[in-house]
Order: structure tokens, then sequence, then C-alpha cells
């Protein structure tokens, strides 16, 4: 079986890493979007008269519990995706190994989508 | 006054650091443009429902595929990476949904992660819900859509045109963002072409170089879980006219 695909994804997150530390070692950048080109932009384009109309109805009280709810987010997501490839690979193993493969085809209906 | 603009100042600050150029904050979009974004979402959203219903009732084997396509986009836009200017955003991970089910039915997938991402993380907001559906729901998924059929007509690489529909989808979803943006607040508080020329360059310049580098990453994983979809289960791509089978076999052909 061909890597070629795995290696090019491979490939670009390292350049991403690379990136990342070299900005990260040479610059003092904070990582939080925070740096001075954006800060601000509504409040210069409006003269700081814009206020917000809503407010979040709850907002995690700290860092901690917000990188919890996102870690429960790719959790659940990880989770999901891995469950299926599994289920997928096992399936399809099993049925070569057995000889259900023609058996297991499911009926094509041509007329829906 | 000076305690009001405190406030902004530190509203404005939360906004730059927990906010990201995918989702307009809770209360960063004046009334009448939150109207506005529901006003086109919701037919969308509402179309999306019907067709996932549809095809639900009709093909109960496309099930997981689904499942894993809103998974994707639940991973992917809860990885906030930093960027090379220095600031975090996240990717979409909208471009597989809109490839396997087009994009009124990324649009549903899509809601459920902002309406998530809004009541528990003040990530984006339910007021501005619309426009962030318009932009990450909408937009990227119809962009991503477009240039997988456009790609495949032209018979170009399968994988890269995966790569090339997640990539230009989730820059997309930024453009528009930016444009929601500076269309709610145009340079001179007028909306005139000029005024919002000024204001999107502006939203535009912050977003443009956070996002390239993600973008590219998006397209690049995209592209390699298609490539697992294809190996254990091409069939049912092929049945709902995802893919050809001669492009199946060729990529096979390919990677065996």
């Amino acid at each position: 079986m061909s890597r070629k695909l795995e290696l090019i994804v491979l490939a670009i997150l390292l350049i991403f890493v690379a990136q990342f530390i070299y900005v990260s070692s040479t610059t003092n950048a904070e990582y939080g979007g925070a740096d001075d080109k954006p800060e601000g932009v509504i409040e210069e384009i409006t003269g700081g008269t814009y206020k917000p109309i809503a407010e979040p109805i709850w907002e995690p009280p700290s860092g901690e519990i917000e990188s919890l709810l996102f870690a429960l987010q790719a959790a659940i997501g990880a989770g999901v995706i891995g469950y299926f490839f599994g289920y997928y690979r096992a399936k399809k193993n099993y049925e070569n190994k057995l000889g259900y493969k023609g058996k297991s085809k499911p009926e094509g209906d041509r007329h829906s989508l | 006054m000076a305690h009001l603009l405190y406030l902004l100042y530190l509203l404005l600050y939360i906004f730059i650091i927990y906010g990201d150029p995918m989702h307009i904050m809770e209360g960063f979009l004046p009334a009448i443009w939150c109207i506005v974004w529901f006003a086109i979402s919701i037919p969308v959203i509402a179309l999306g429902i019907y067709k996932l219903n549809k095809l639900v009732k009709e093909k109960r084997e496309i099930l997981p595929l689904l499942a894993v396509a809103g998974a994707f986009i639940f991973v992917l836009s809860s990885l906030k990476m930093p960027s090379v200017t220095g600031s975090c955003s996240h990717p979409t991970g909208t471009g597989i949904g809109a490839i396997m089910f087009g994009p009124a039915i990324t649009a549903v997938l899509s809601t459920i992660v902002l309406i998530y991402q809004a009541l528990f993380l003040a990530h984006g907001g339910l007021t501005t819900l619309g426009a962030n559906v318009f932009s990450m729901g909408i937009v990227g998924p119809v962009v991503s859509y477009l240039i997988y059929k456009a790609g495949m007509k032209a018979k170009l690489n399968f994988y890269l045109v995966v790569f090339l529909a997640a990539t230009f989808g989730d820059w997309a979803t930024y453009i528009v963002t930016s444009t929601e943006l500076a269309l709610a607040f145009p340079a001179g508080n007028v909306l005139s072409v000029a005024g919002f020329l000024s204001s999107f360059s502006k939203f535009v310049a912050i977003f443009a170089i956070t996002q390239v580098p993600l973008a590219i990453i998006e397209g690049a994983v995209s592209a390699l879980l298609f490539k697992y979809v294809i190996e254990v289960k091409s069939d049912i791509l092929v049945e709902m006219k995802v893919l050809e089978d001669s492009v199946v076999r060729k990529i096979r052909g390919l990677s065996a």
C-alpha cells in the first residue's frame, strides 16, 4: 500500500511545526491573537462607540475549564471517527477472510440522491 | 464613560484572545445584522434538515459516514493552532461533509458545533449564530462543494481536488466573516462601498495570514481522511455519487 499521501501530509505538518518553533523562539508572540494588528479594529472603526448587544450566557470560569471543554469536544469527535473506522476496517477484513463479499453488498437505490 | 471604554477594551481583548477569525463573538454584531444573517441561514438549515431526514430514511447505511463527517468538524474546530502571525485560530473541518453530503446538510452539522461552542465555550455566540452559520456552515461548504465538482469534472487527481476544496472552503469562511464584520462596521460608520472596502481590508489583513497555513493543514488532513474512507467504504461513496467507480478503481490501482 502506497504511503505517499501520508508522507506529504507529514511534510506539511513538519513545515508547520518548524514554522511554529522558529516564530515562537525568535519573537515573543503571545499566540492569543493579541498582537497589535487586530487589537481594537472595531474600536478604531467605530471610534470606540460600539457596545456589544449581548454577552455570552455562560463563560468558562477559567482557561483550564475552557481547555477541558475543548478537549472534550475533540475527544467526542475523535472517538466517533475511531469507532466507525475500526468498525468498517474489521468488517471489511472479515468479509474478505470469510468470503462474504458478494452477500454483503447493499442494494443500491439509484433513484435517491 | 471611562468605565464603559474600559469595559469595551476588555471585551475586545477577550474577543481577540478567545474569539478568532472563524466565529464572530457574542454581541459583536448590531441587532439588524444578526437578523439579516439569521434570515439567510435559517432557510438553508431547514433545507439541510429536510435533506438529512430524507437521506437517512432512504439510506440508513450512510449514518456512520454522517457521524464521521460531523465528528471531523467537531475535532478540527476544537483545535486552536498557532499560526505564522503569532496568533491562534482553528480550522473548520467542513470540507469532508460538503463533499460527501453537500452544503445544506453540512450547514446542519456546523450549526450543532457552533451551538456547542456558543453555549459551553463562550466561543462565537447565539446572537451571532446566524452570521457564523452563514460563513462556516454555508459559504465555506458551498465553495468546497463547487471546487470538488469542478475538479472532478476536470479529472484532476482526487486527493488534490479534496485538498483544494477543503483549503479554499476554509479560506472562504474567513473571507465571509471579514465581510460580515465589515458590513456591520464600515469605516465612517456609514455603509458605503468605500467604507466597506476600508473595513474589509482591515479585517482581512488580520485574518488572512493567520488562516493561510491552517487552511493548508485542513486541506491535507481532509485528503488523508478521505483516503481512509475510500479504503474501507468506497462502495457507499460511489452509491451516493460522490465518486465514480472508475475513479475509485484508479485510486485503488495506484495505492494498492
